[in-house]
């Protein structure tokens, strides 16, 4: 029974030293923080995808604080977020728009012929470096999700051996578009509502050779957006890109597109 | 001259099922002229040759169309007579894309090479002038340009020249049918290499799974001056990579990222050498090799004499064509070979073998988690750990990888080969490589666009 007594009696003074050197330390060796980065934190989303370029959600914070970022850099938190900010810190909210991730393909396995069976590591630039990959269009989506291993928000799945965005959960951090190893992926307006899901510049019968799907570069698109001059379409050799700076939304265009690459809100829900 | 065995024996290495009976007793046969020639600007390691031709152009065999795009870098000659179709990016058996020109080949005996050089009365500044201009690179694999391995910097001197001729890849018998038949345009290419190498000792390092080739070298060298040894080494695989060739040879190490040149070894090929050979005595350039088309999924397999820049399926016609259960084409043997998704792919000037294989001989596997048995340790010839790799790389975590030395793996795939687990450590490996590879560039690109300003 002493043994018990001794034992509680020599924990509890250890605790006691212990509480009274950590108070001591807290009153004379406490760094004094500017408490605005811990508002500022907790106002941010906490995604910590780095989409702003700073090292997550606290880093952010800190630079805001220090005022060497501009707010409104936050994509995922988009402008209710940046509006917090702005109370906590007294500056104004550069306004921005909310971009998502759009992969420029749509040559799923069975429109988009694969020339090999791959059955080495799951990861799109592994895949790419044996024989240039196995699919057959050296532009296209690969499939092996190295987008979607990074993607912070699981925005991004594989469907049919094609990348999907979930344009609910994307938060445009931007991520997704610096894995891909055949720079599929684009970050564009979340209002623009026509894409074009190929990313092949070739002409159109080698296009036709892997891809029933792909971009022939007709111009149809551009002639059902009203022109030339309306310049809703640029072109990168035999492919039609939307320019998002003034983007179409006339449903004509996705109708009249022969490849039936061309569609409307290329988005989809993960199921996340 | 005399004949030694290694007694030196690198760690590691594994033995894989070497299936060279396929095409060992086949005599080399020149394949008929194929009708097309794709004949790529990137055959070699280094910089792209230059393009010199464009369509519509006639080309005589051996001119120039490519000229070397740097030092490191090799001239590119037409392999046949004919007019170019088009110039145009195509796919390598790396997967690459690179310049290429095809050419519509003509039945024609009209030649444009060199004048022939008497290589005992030229002088060494003219022989490293003929090497360099006959586009003569390594044929053994990596295709390093002959011209820069034989002239050292001014520091350096080399005291061993390395033949070698110890063709570990399974199924390949390319070089060691050149060793049977072609023996003394080997010799020849050895003197002309140690003339400019400033008479350094010679090593002609051949496995010991060879004695028909060491016979023969035997004979060839026999009457040979100066300090000229045939030195059998061990059957081990990868004993023909140029590191453990080195240490098996004349027990040196290459230092981390060095060449072979850093302890006074130059280590060729001995399809180079006789390339050498040719293009001193006859002028010609480096234009056509002798690739083994074997495996079993092709009906004859047979070691073909081929212009470079002759498509697969030329190839593989010509060896009595493909089974009809061909599972895999690999662009060399299958240890180090490149996966082929396409036969439209042409032969370079590295292309050793080409190897197809059936379901039967293909192993399809998933992999598993890393046991932690250590047999990769074991087998790697390099001394890495490429189980921790693998696993760092797996995490994306890349430094991790680099500290543990990725950066020295040879990509033999003997830790492949040997994991129980059938991981895909060689291939992770790749990816650490790449990626450090990439990630040493963009450094670079930022460094100069600072000092720009």
């Amino acid at each position: 029974m002493v043994a018990i007594w001794i034992a509680v009696g020599v924990v509890a003074a250890v605790g006691a030293v212990a509480a009274l050197a950590l108070g001591i330390a807290d009153k004379y060796l406490s760094v004094q923080e500017d408490p605005r980065i811990g508002l500022v934190t907790a106002a941010l989303p906490g995604a910590n995808c780095g989409g702003c370029g700073f090292p997550g959600c606290d880093g952010y914070a800190r630079a805001l604080v220090a005022g060497t970022a501009a707010n409104g850099a936050c994509a995922a938190g988009g402008a209710a977020c940046a509006e917090a900010v702005s109370k906590i810190l007294g500056v104004a909210a550069s306004a921005t728009e909310r971009r998502v991730a759009v992969v420029h393909c749509c040559g799923t396995r069975s429109n988009a012929i694969r020339v090999g069976d791959y059955n080495g590591i799951a990861d799109c630039a592994s895949a790419a470096a044996v024989a240039g990959g196995d699919k057959g269009c050296r532009f296209g989506c690969l499939g092996y999700g190295a987008c979607a291993n990074v993607c912070p928000k699981h925005a991004i799945s594989i469907v049919d051996g094609l990348a999907k965005v979930d344009k609910r959960l994307c938060i445009g951090c931007g991520k997704c578009v610096n894995v891909c190893p055949r720079k599929v992926i684009e970050l564009v307006p979340a209002k623009a509502t026509l894409h074009v899901l190929c990313n092949n510049p070739l002409r159109g019968p080698e296009v036709r050779k892997v891809c029933k799907v792909g971009c022939m570069g007709c111009h149809l698109c551009e002639k059902n957006s009203g022109g030339k001059e309306a310049g809703h379409f640029t072109f990168d050799g035999f492919l039609a890109k939307v320019n998002y700076e003034n983007f179409p939304t006339d449903a004509v265009i996705v109708e009249k597109c022969p490849a039936k690459c061309i569609v409307e809100d290329a988005h989809f829900e993960s199921g996340h | 001259m005399k004949t030694v065995k290694s007694s030196f024996k690198f760690h590691g290495g594994v033995h894989p099922e070497y299936h060279k009976d396929l095409a060992r007793d086949k005599a080399i046969e020149a394949i008929p002229l194929p009708g097309t020639l794709v004949i790529s600007m990137s055959q070699h390691l280094g910089a792209p040759a230059k393009c010199l031709v464009k369509a519509g152009d006639k080309v005589v065999k051996g001119q120039l169309i490519g000229e070397k795009g740097g030092f490191i870098s090799a001239n590119v000659h037409a392999s046949a007579c004919g007019t170019v179709k088009s110039v145009e990016l195509k796919q390598g058996a790396a997967g690459g894309y690179a310049n290429a020109v095809v050419l519509e080949t003509e039945a024609s005996d009209e030649t444009a090479y060199m004048p022939p050089l008497d290589w005992k009365t030229a002088t060494r500044e003219e022989l490293l002038k003929r090497v360099d201009e006959a586009g003569i690179c390594g044929m053994g694999g990596a295709g390093f340009p002959s011209s820069v391995k034989l002239n050292p910097p001014p520091d350096k001197h080399c005291e061993y020249l390395i033949l070698n001729g110890a063709e570990c890849e399974p199924y390949l018998t390319a070089d060691f049918r050149m060793m049977l038949e072609h023996a003394d345009r080997i010799r020849t290419g050895v003197e002309i290499m140690r003339k400019v190498l400033n008479g350094p000792a010679v090593r002609i390092a051949i496995e010991a799974n060879k004695p028909e080739a060491i016979a023969a070298m035997e004979t060839a060298f026999k009457d040979i001056e100066g300090n000229v040894e045939i030195v059998i080494l061990p059957v081990l695989y990868p004993q023909g990579s140029e590191k453990h060739q080195i240490y098996a040879t004349v027990k040196r190490i290459v230092p981390e990222g060095g060449l072979p040149i850093a302890v006074g070894c130059v280590v060729e090929n001995v399809g180079t050498v006789a390339a050498i050979a040719d293009a001193v005595t006859l002028g010609k350039p480096l234009i056509e090799r002798v690739t083994t088309v074997t495996g079993d999924g092709v009906n004859e397999p047979k070691n073909v004499l081929a212009p470079c820049g002759t498509r697969y399926e030329d190839m593989v016609a010509f060896a009595g064509g493909a089974k009809e259960n061909v599972r895999k084409v690999l662009s060399g043997g299958p240890m180090m070979g490149f996966n082929v998704a396409d036969l439209g792919i042409s032969t370079t000037k590295t292309t050793s073998g080409l190897t197809l294989l059936t379901e039967k001989s293909v192993f399809q596997y998933s992999s598993h988690a890393c046991i932690n048995c250590g047999t990769c340790l074991r087998a790697c010839p390099m001394n890495l750990n490429p189980a921790a790799i693998s696993c760092a790389v797996e995490s994306d975590d890349i430094a991790d990888a680099e500290k543990r030395g990725v950066m020295n793996c040879i990509e033999c795939g003997a830790c492949s080969f040997s994991c129980p687990a059938y991981r895909d450590i060689t291939q992770n490996c790749r990816r650490a490589k790449a990626a450090i590879r990439a990630r040493i560039a963009r450094e670079k690109a930022a460094a100069a666009a600072k000092a720009k300003g």
